[in-house]
């Protein structure tokens, strides 16, 4: 295979994974560590598809992973917004250390 | 984040998976950022009055995941993969006919339980939005 290679390729998606898990770590608006999260999610999809198609071309179970993985992202993803929207309502912030409502 | 997505789109175009490229650019670009500018817009006054993000966690986040990248990209330059040959298994074309028919075949590779699963799951999904959204009126 000419042009980018199979170790490019996962080198990008340890960086794309390594990206979202700084953002995760470092901020507390909810709402970027949703990006994070989905940047994460991202990265797992390009090594499924990656190492599907490079080393294992007869089968297309990393195609079927990734296409779960991606329904399960937006399903998430709809649900936490929906849950970040309430919340600020509520309590007029977006700040992960103002959300201690379930804290007992 | 648009351009990253869009940029592992272009990946699987590179990769001959169009319609994963399709589903991505459909779920992701289309679905998701419109969703989180969405929410941006609405949680827009809350910007202002947060904290700084502190530095020294920062600093030390950051030092640590550039250290995890360069051993993990490390280990990948020195790990061998075994290419396979090409003659022996004739590779699978991943075009919208098979993935559909392994989607929904019962035979030993066929996907029809996490299919029905996921399925399930968005439902729900769209429930507990729907839920969530809802005004509870509280009786007093």
């Amino acid at each position: 295979m000419n042009g980018i290679s199979f170790i490019e390729i996962v080198c990008v998606s340890t960086a794309l994974f390594f990206i979202g898990m700084y953002g995760f770590l470092t901020r507390k608006n909810m709402i970027t560590m949703l990006m994070a999260i989905e940047l994460m999610l991202n990265s797992v999809n390009i090594n499924f598809v990656a190492f599907n198609s490079m080393l294992h071309p007869g089968k297309l179970d990393g195609v079927f992973f990734t296409l779960f993985i991606i329904t399960i992202a937006a399903a998430e993803a709809a649900v936490a917004i929906a849950i970040i929207i309430r919340l600020y309502r509520k309590l007029k912030s977006i700040d992960i250390d103002d959300v201690h409502l379930l804290k007992w | 984040m648009l351009f990253s997505l869009l940029g592992v789109a272009g990946l699987y175009f590179y990769l001959s998976h169009e319609f994963l490229a399709a589903v991505q650019i459909v779920v992701y670009v289309g679905g998701i950022v419109v969703l989180i500018i969405f929410s941006i817009f609405l949680t827009h006054a809350s910007g202002e009055n947060m904290p700084k993000p502190i530095v020294w966690r920062a600093l030390v986040v950051g030092l640590t995941v550039v250290f995890f990248t360069v051993v993990v990209c490390f280990s990948l330059l020195n790990h061998s993969f075994t290419m396979p040959i090409l003659s022996l298994q004739t590779p699978m074309s991943p075009d919208i006919k098979t993935i559909g028919k392994q989607f929904l075949s019962i035979t030993d590779y066929g996907y029809i339980l996490p299919f029905e699963v996921v399925s399930l799951l968005l439902l729900a999904a769209l429930i507990a939005c729907i839920v969530i959204a809802i005004n509870i009126k509280v009786k007093q």
